[in-house]
């Protein structure tokens, strides 16, 4: 390391080291990166709730939330904005995680859950509940984690030969996308003009209405199967290299494959359960995640930290523009999103690889 | 395929006839009775193999001879359908995966570089197995893979892209990956294919380095012959998934042996350079007395 050459960037990598042997290994621009997407998306947060027919300053939202607010504006924070928020952060980096995973394991950065039919596998499952059984919000829901589990499983055993590889994974997400996708359509000319609105909204993704029943399933879901996930992060990133030098390395492929996708799968179906299937955020979080980051491997932390700030964006951008609960957020990230894939096919397509 | 065709001129007793007082020399790495097999496809049946230890192996077989399958049967990445991969004494498939992986490494035949991965960043992921969730990035991990790059000639281009290397100096940096790794057994699937003559001799006499001066036992697919008779200090020759001949290569390296495995018509002389034989093959016509 005595003379660095002059053609690339020195990678910043520090690594903290205790007397007792303890070792951790930090990318500067990472942590930089991390810490400031925390502030963004908490800072837009804030923005958020005091965006809408009651406006409020950012300062008060503040005072507020500390506790100091005046009744009225405790009930409009604490009970209407703020669990929508915590649901759009909490939603957002559910996709950014769980996108990257995905991407990381299809080696692929077409092989997100959105573009795989996990959409799909989600919204058939909330329209049978729609459609038949005309149930709650907690039965359409039930009915959103169910469709996508299953879709999950699905696919897993359909792409399943020796192990699931990147491509085969891709194909036969996108072919069971299609096919879910038919099914949609089928219920929906099944479905009364009521019914039909409701299943509408819900697969545009959105978020207005939000409260605490949507938040404490999710943030319960996260908090068991987010640590798990981020535990795979190294096991994950030798896997970038190939199954060969992964396993020689000492990866299990098999098993970090297996646990890691099965907690995406729950993930991405909880949060999908909580705000409907919003396009595109599994798709480009864990891919400007990285453009930040320059780091190699999964990028988790960063990626569903990019998820929150994305959405929570996307929703004040909404709301600011077209005025509350005017246009739902899933139309949003859909125009933002299907821009970046457009890019992305187009970059792709010059290196050759689609 | 069970019956093994006599091989007359491998000195060494084939390690399913030895005798139990011979058990403190088995060696640490074996395949004892392996039927290796892709789905329904069988490749190789009750096959054993033994490897010296401390011995530079080089397996040479025609193609589809199942030498690559064993490779990677001893490597782990092929589960054998019936018998077992040995390693130190116990199967390999029953060892935890960090464990064995340090102990034996493997230099695979194709790896994809991360995008935007630098050399030293590369590099440094062949210390995952000493490494855990606590224990991420020791000084000794620092130093290792600073000795595993300047031992293969990279250490000054720890900075560099790997994307923006050339293909001899890419080799050297995934096999700068195993090095750092620091296992005393390393396997190489066709460490050679696709570099130019140049590299490929650049990249032999790396092994032959790290075989003589660091006592690793190296185990490498090749498929230049000449290249396995200079280099080897042990050869398996294989067909059919079976081994025909294995030895030192001037016992393995002969006339009637490389016609019986490769189906060649050749002579053997001595290399000018090394004393080890080398193959000529025999041409389609013979020679004209003189070109004029």
């Amino acid at each position: 390391m005595s003379t660095p050459t002059k053609t690339s960037p020195r990678p910043a990598v520090k690594a903290l080291r205790t007397a007792g042997g303890l070792s951790v290994r930090l990318h500067l621009r990472a942590v930089l990166t991390g810490v400031l997407l925390l502030v963004v998306a908490l800072a837009a947060g804030v923005l958020l709730i005091g965006t809408g027919d009651f406006p409020m300053s950012f300062g008060d939202v503040l005072t507020t939330l500390g506790g100091g607010g005046n009744p009225g504006q405790e009930l409009i924070v604490n009970d209407l904005r703020l669990p929508r928020v915590l649901v759009a952060l909490l939603v957002g980096a559910c996709f950014g995680l769980a996108g990257a995973v995905f991407q990381t394991i299809t080696r692929n950065p077409l092989g997100s859950p959105d573009v795989l039919g996990f959409a799909q596998g989600s919204s058939v499952g909330a329209l049978l509940v729609i459609v038949y059984l005309q149930g709650s919000t907690v039965a359409i829901a039930m009915g959103a984690v169910a469709g996508g589990v299953v879709t999950g499983v699905a696919i897993f055993l359909l792409a399943w030969k020796r192990g699931v590889h990147g491509y085969r994974f891709v194909l036969v997400g996108i072919g069971a996308s299609a096919m879910l996708y038919a099914i949609v359509l089928y219920l929906m000319t099944k479905a009364n003009i009521v019914e039909a609105t409701r299943a509408t909204t819900w697969m545009t993704g959105s978020l207005s209405g939000r409260d605490w029943d949507q938040v404490w399933p999710l943030a319960a879901v996260c908090v068991i199967l987010v640590p798990v996930i981020l535990l795979c992060g190294r096991p994950l990133a030798m896997l970038e290299m190939g199954d060969d030098s992964a396993a020689a390395l000492g990866v299990s492929t098999g098993r970090v494959r297996i646990l890691a996708l099965l907690a995406a799968v729950v993930l991405v179906a909880s949060a999908t359960a909580a705000a409907g299937p919003i396009a595109f955020v599994a798709l480009t979080a864990p891919q400007l995640a990285r453009r930040l980051t320059r780091t190699t491997g999964p990028n988790l932390l960063p990626a569903a930290l990019m998820g929150a700030v994305l959405l929570v964006l996307a929703d004040l951008a909404s709301q600011r523009i077209f005025g509350a609960d005017q246009v739902p957020v899933g139309v949003v990230t859909g125009v933002l999103g299907g821009g970046y894939l457009l890019w992305l096919l187009a970059n792709e397509r010059k290196a050759g690889r689609v | 395929m069970t019956a093994r065709p006599e091989a007359p001129t491998a000195t060494t007793p084939h390690p399913t006839g030895r005798t139990t007082s011979r058990r403190a020399e088995v060696s640490r790495l074996a395949a004892q009775n392996v039927t290796l097999a892709y789905d329904q496809r069988v490749i190789a049946e009750n096959l054993s193999v033994e490897i010296p230890d401390n011995s530079f192996t080089v397996i040479v077989g025609p193609n589809a001879c199942g030498k690559s399958t064993l490779l990677r049967a001893l490597s782990r990445m092929l589960k054998p359908q019936a018998g077992s991969v040995l390693l130190d004494g116990s199967a390999i498939s029953s060892q935890p995966a960090k464990k064995v992986a340090r102990t034996l490494g493997l230099l695979p035949q194709s790896s994809t570089a991360p995008d935007g991965i630098t050399v030293a960043d590369l590099v440094s992921r062949g210390r995952y197995p000493h490494q855990g969730l606590l224990r991420q990035w020791s000084a000794e991990d620092e130093r290792i893979v600073q000795e595993s790059m300047e031992a293969t000639g990279i250490g000054e281009l720890g900075e560099r892209y790997v994307d923006e290397l050339s293909g001899g100096q890419r080799q050297r940096v995934w096999i700068a990956m195993a090095l750092a790794q620091q296992t005393p057994l390393l396997l190489l699937d066709e460490p050679t294919t696709y570099l130019d003559i140049q590299h490929q001799i650049e990249v032999l006499d790396l092994c032959a380095q790290l075989h003589e001066e660091q006592g690793r036992t190296l185990v490498a697919v090749l498929h230049d012959l000449n290249h396995a008779a200079r280099y080897a200090s042990h050869i398996i020759a294989m067909r059919g998934g079976e081994v025909v001949a294995e030895g030192a290569p001037a016992e393995v390296v002969t006339a009637d042996l490389m016609e019986r495995v490769f189906r060649l018509k050749c002579q053997i002389i001595d290399d000018p350079e090394t004393g080890t034989p080398l193959i000529v093959p025999a041409a389609r016509t013979p020679r004209k007395a003189a070109v004029r």
